[in-house]
């Protein structure tokens, strides 16, 4: 038989186990449960169905397309090859401008139809989102 | 110009001297009776360098002299004395600079107070740190020299991004940087014990004040960052789980871990490899801070401009480090089997090390769902985003045992423990359940969850409260900064439950009308400033008890860059702020406008600030 002391060290390593395992399993779970997608307007255009999952659509705000009422804010997210109408309620980034790069995180309603629960703020006007600029890369 | 050549010739000098000291440490290792004197003066000069070389930076700014690059990048004559000098560090090549400056200071400061340590101890942390301190010369002088020159100078700089204007921002990265810098000591001391095989309870009580350095600075730190998030960024959350946020925290919880650790090697010569394991993560989640910072790889809504080159070289000087210390760890390190000390399952030791593993969960949490996006996109360029949710749902549930771990184990005795006491610990358990209960019974979402979690905070609040009036001075430290953390959580959970919020776009004159507040936009006046203009709104807002407040949010244009930053406009009160922020939308005559009460803000950064107020009292309590 194995003495005391080995068998506290293998309770001791079955325990150290089981929560690594039960760790893993937790994170890996609601890792997949809220992770957020990025799109371009083209890839939603390219998407086979829809689903409810909440995603991220980057692209630039089309010019001229920023119309406000005391609701809302709609306006255009292009990528210069297919663009998707965005309506939002809440606050705007300072930085949120026509001609400029722009994240929005939300729900699709259709491949046309975004509503949009955040809209991403950048600090530097230089910056543009690395997802963007791959987005828009080949304009 | 004069100050460039002068800033550029002393790093170099400042280099050279690194390597000296790496030839002088080597020939007197093999003679170590006494610290070579010659050893101390060239710290002193190295550090004495990159001092001049930091002022040099400084005074390049102060006199806007944009024949150097980064001034020239980062600052403008029009602006404010005090965001000319912060700007120097407000900038890549600064910011790396400071790092610099830290750690050539830690070493030099380590190398004279360090008394009733082996000599040979103190050349080999020396020897670490200089790895380190070299690798960052080259890394500042080959590919980010802040010494550049432009030619012809420019007349006009480029600005400073406005968003760093501000007076928080303005210390955050020196007071961070010394948190974060401050663990390289500990890196470097703890790879030189263990290759001496002296991690003993001395070396803990010797290396403790200097975790206690790092681990304060780092706590204020944050805090910075977070007071600044809160009312500059104009989201009136003051954390969210952004991968440049996180990169501070998980130093942190490494860091707290340590210090806990620390605490019981001071006691018991156990869990040796745990505090080596711990102080080498420290030390390369800070490096992981700032190259992920640093690189651009992350996608956070904190990332300004950069170069990825720059990130690689970080990349390969970190996994360096981290080969070097697991290296030593592997074939230095001898276990403490000769000296076997079994747990008893009853005692301070291992309720420290219980919560231990609570911490390495939350670290592991948040490392995942950092690093996991950047993971994800280079094997299959599918980007994606990890989002709150994912942390709290992990985070939240096991903070209750952790609370109650925590109130629970400074009440115990080291090595074997009986619960004493027992009926007093389990009524205030009760007491703080009933509380919990009757401050939630009116809500009607997940009130068992809250209930839970808040009488686990209350549990911890009450049992550090009545420890201030029945043990006095004993465990102060210990007491006041467990104290500080469930007040930290208390006032979180409340702040998250009973926040309020309207969001709405207003014209001037107009106004918005909800059951229990009233939003008047009463007028905008114009004011100009040296560097920006303001347009200044004037809300007035009436409560449902009929109560008037005047907020005054403003959307400031600075000149140079032309950028518009949004001013909130924040009411703080004891027991609640009240918070407004605007913005325009381009070409409308529409302001959007974001009004939120938040209850108990200040007590958050009151409680951050008790605790890191534990920690100074245990720094100040080794001289008495």
């Amino acid at each position: 038989m194995y003495g005391k002391k080995v068998k506290l060290r293998l309770l001791f390593i079955a325990l150290i186990l089981i929560t690594l395992v039960l760790t893993t399993f937790l994170i890996l779970k609601s890792l997949e449960e809220n992770i957020v997608y990025f799109k371009s307007p083209t890839e939603i255009k390219l998407l086979e169905e829809l689903d409810n999952n909440k995603i991220r659509v980057g692209g630039m705000v089309k010019e001229n397309s920023i119309i406000v009422n005391s609701k809302e804010v709609s306006f255009i997210i292009t990528d210069f090859k297919n663009e998707i109408n965005v309506v939002y309620s809440g606050s705007v980034p300072n930085l949120f401008t026509e001609g400029k790069g722009v994240v929005a995180e939300g729900f699709l309603k259709d491949r046309n139809f975004f509503s949009a629960t955040k809209i991403m703020a950048k600090h530097d006007e230089n910056y543009m989102p690395p997802e963007v600029k791959e987005a828009l890369g080949e304009k | 110009m004069i100050y460039s050549i002068i800033g550029n010739y002393s790093l170099i000098l400042g280099l050279i001297c690194g390597l000296i000291l790496f030839y002088l440490s080597f020939k007197n290792f093999k003679n170590s009776n006494l610290l070579d004197s010659k050893i101390l003066s060239f710290t002193f000069l190295q550090f004495f360098f990159v001092v001049i070389s930091f002022l040099c930076l400084v005074f390049s700014f102060i006199i806007s002299d944009f024949s150097n690059e980064t001034v020239f990048n980062n600052s403008h004559t029009t602006k404010p004395l005090f965001y000319k000098i912060s700007g120097t560090w407000g900038n890549h090549e600064g910011s790396l600079l400071l790092w610099l400056l830290v750690l050539t200071l830690f070493i030099l400061v380590f190398l004279l107070r360090t008394k009733n340590q082996q000599i040979k101890y103190q050349i080999l942390t020396l020897v670490f740190q200089q790895v380190i301190i070299i690798g960052f010369f080259v890394f500042l002088i080959k590919t980010s020299n802040p010494f550049n020159y432009l030619f012809p100078p420019p007349e006009e700089g480029l600005g400073l991004n406005p968003i760093l204007q501000d007076p928080a921002l303005a210390i955050h990265p020196p007071i961070l940087y010394l948190g974060y810098v401050g663990s390289s000591i500990i890196f470097s001391s703890v790879l030189a014990a263990t290759c001496l095989n002296m991690i003993t309870p001395s070396w803990a009580s010797h290396i403790k004040y200097w975790i206690l350095i790092s681990w304060i600075f780092l706590t204020l730190g944050i805090l910075l960052g977070s007071i600044w998030a809160y009312y500059e960024l104009g989201w009136g959350g003051f954390w969210f789980w952004d991968p440049v946020e996180n990169v501070s925290l998980m130093p942190w919880l490494a860091l707290t871990t340590l210090l806990h650790c620390i605490l019981v090697l001071e006691r018991k010569s156990i869990l040796t490899s745990w505090v080596i394991i711990l102080s080498i993560s420290t030390f390369t989640l800070s490096m992981c801070g700032t190259f992920l910072v640093r690189s651009g790889i992350l996608n956070s809504v904190h990332t300004f401009a950069n170069d990825p080159e720059r990130g690689l070289f970080i990349l390969i000087f970190l996994f360096a480090l981290i080969f070097l210390s697991l290296f030593i760890f592997f074939f230095f390190h001898k276990d403490e089997r000769n000296n076997p000390q079994s747990f008893f399952w009853l005692s301070k030791e291992s309720s420290i090390l219980i919560n231990n593993w609570f911490m390495m969960y939350f670290l592991s949490v948040i490392l995942i769902g950092t690093v996991y996006p950047i993971f994800l996109d280079v094997i299959s360029s599918e980007k994606i985003s990890v989002g709150p949710p994912f942390y709290h749902k992990l985070i939240i549930p096991f903070l209750v045992p952790f609370l109650i771990m925590m109130a629970i184990g400074p009440k115990l005795k080291w090595i074997k423990s009986q619960l004493e006491d027992k009926i007093y610990l389990i009524s205030i358990l009760f007491i703080s359940l009933l509380l919990a209960f009757l401050v939630l019974k009116n809500f009607d979402e997940n009130i068992l969850i809250n209930t839970i979690l808040i009488s686990s905070a209350l549990y911890l609040l009450l049992i550090t409260l009545r420890d201030f009036f029945t043990q006095k001075y004993k465990n102060i430290s210990q007491n006041i900064a467990h104290f500080g953390f469930s007040l930290l959580i208390l006032s979180i959970l409340f702040n998250n439950l009973f926040s309020s919020e309207i969001i709405t776009n207003l014209k001037v004159g107009e106004t918005f009308e909800s059951s229990k507040t009233k939003i008047v936009f009463e007028s905008i006046s114009q004011k100009k400033e040296k560097n920006y203009n303001s347009i200044v709104a004037n809300f007035r807002i009436q409560n449902a008890n009929g109560q008037n407040d005047k907020l005054s949010p403003e959307l400031r244009i600075y000149n140079q860059p032309v950028i518009a930053t949004s001013e909130a406009d924040i009411k703080t009160t004891i027991m609640s702020d009240k918070f407004i922020v605007i913005n325009l939308v381009q070409n409308q005559d529409f302001f959007n406008v974001r009004y939120q009460v938040k209850p108990f803000m200040l007590w958050i950064w009151l409680s951050v600030i008790l605790i890191s107020i534990g920690g100074l009292i245990s720094f100040l309590q080794r001289k008495i």
